[in-house]
């Protein structure tokens, strides 16, 4: 079980990706499957470090493991209950300018991964995701 | 991430490489507000950029907006794994990509 627990603040991005790469290298990730899972784990980072603690401070506990050829990743706050899965998806059939400049990060995880999960128990949020890393 | 600049008359490239992200997407807003005044086709060349976020897409649109007005903004070259994101998140309908 590897896991990290780390302030949630968007100066540790680098590192929460670091530990991700770290295990998806050691199981031989697939490169293409390392940037949709890199990207998903960003935008589920930052929304816990923008919004999950406002205007406090706290932490985001991460675990990431490979089970059966698939990273299952979690993400678990204390913050304010909100689950992401609710949030509308952006209308993309709209023209540029009629286009919000924003909520696409929760749309590209949903997009990207092979399956997603929200679950607020005990006082936190636990957002799970997994994705197939072979070929 | 890198962005490497060449000026041709009215028009901009931008070479953009490495990571796209949260951290480094205000850099490539900053140093696009700072190089396009008086451009008329500001060209992103993504030929060395490995990843894109959400925070990456959003600079791409504001900016293709902003262009639209003054002109315009293409982009090039993105790897086949950016142009799926461009495909999923209907940003192919509304960028220019060549």
């Amino acid at each position: 079980m590897s896991e990290l627990l780390i302030k949630a603040d968007t100066a540790n991005l680098s590192d929460v990706i670091g530990f991700i790469d770290g295990i998806l290298e050691e199981n031989d990730c697939h490169m293409k499957a390392q940037m949709q899972i890199d990207i998903a784990v960003e935008e589920m980072f930052v929304n816990v470090a923008n919004y999950a603690y406002t205007p406090d401070e706290g932490d985001v506990l991460i675990t990431c493991n490979v089970e059966n050829g698939s990273a299952v990743i979690t993400l678990t706050d204390s913050g304010t209950p909100y689950d992401p899965l609710k949030k509308p998806d952006p209308d993309i059939t709209l023209s540029a300018e009629e286009r919000q400049v924003g909520g696409l990060g929760i749309f590209m995880v949903k997009k990207s991964m092979d399956s997603v999960a929200y679950e607020y128990k005990d006082g936190k949020n636990i957002f799970t995701m997994t994705k197939k890393i072979g070929m | 991430m890198n962005i490497s600049k060449h000026n041709e008359g009215s028009t901009l490239t931008m070479e953009i490489s490495g990571r796209l992200d949260t951290t480094t997407a205000p850099e490539l807003e900053k140093e696009i507000g700072a190089s396009c005044e008086g451009t008329e086709k500001l060209i992103l060349d993504l030929k060395k950029l490995e990843y894109v976020s959400s925070a990456g897409l959003r600079v791409f649109l504001s900016t293709h907006k902003k262009m639209s007005k003054q002109g315009s903004m293409v982009i090039r070259n993105a790897n086949p794994d950016i142009m799926e994101i461009f495909d999923v998140t209907g940003f192919s309908d509304i960028l220019n990509l060549e």
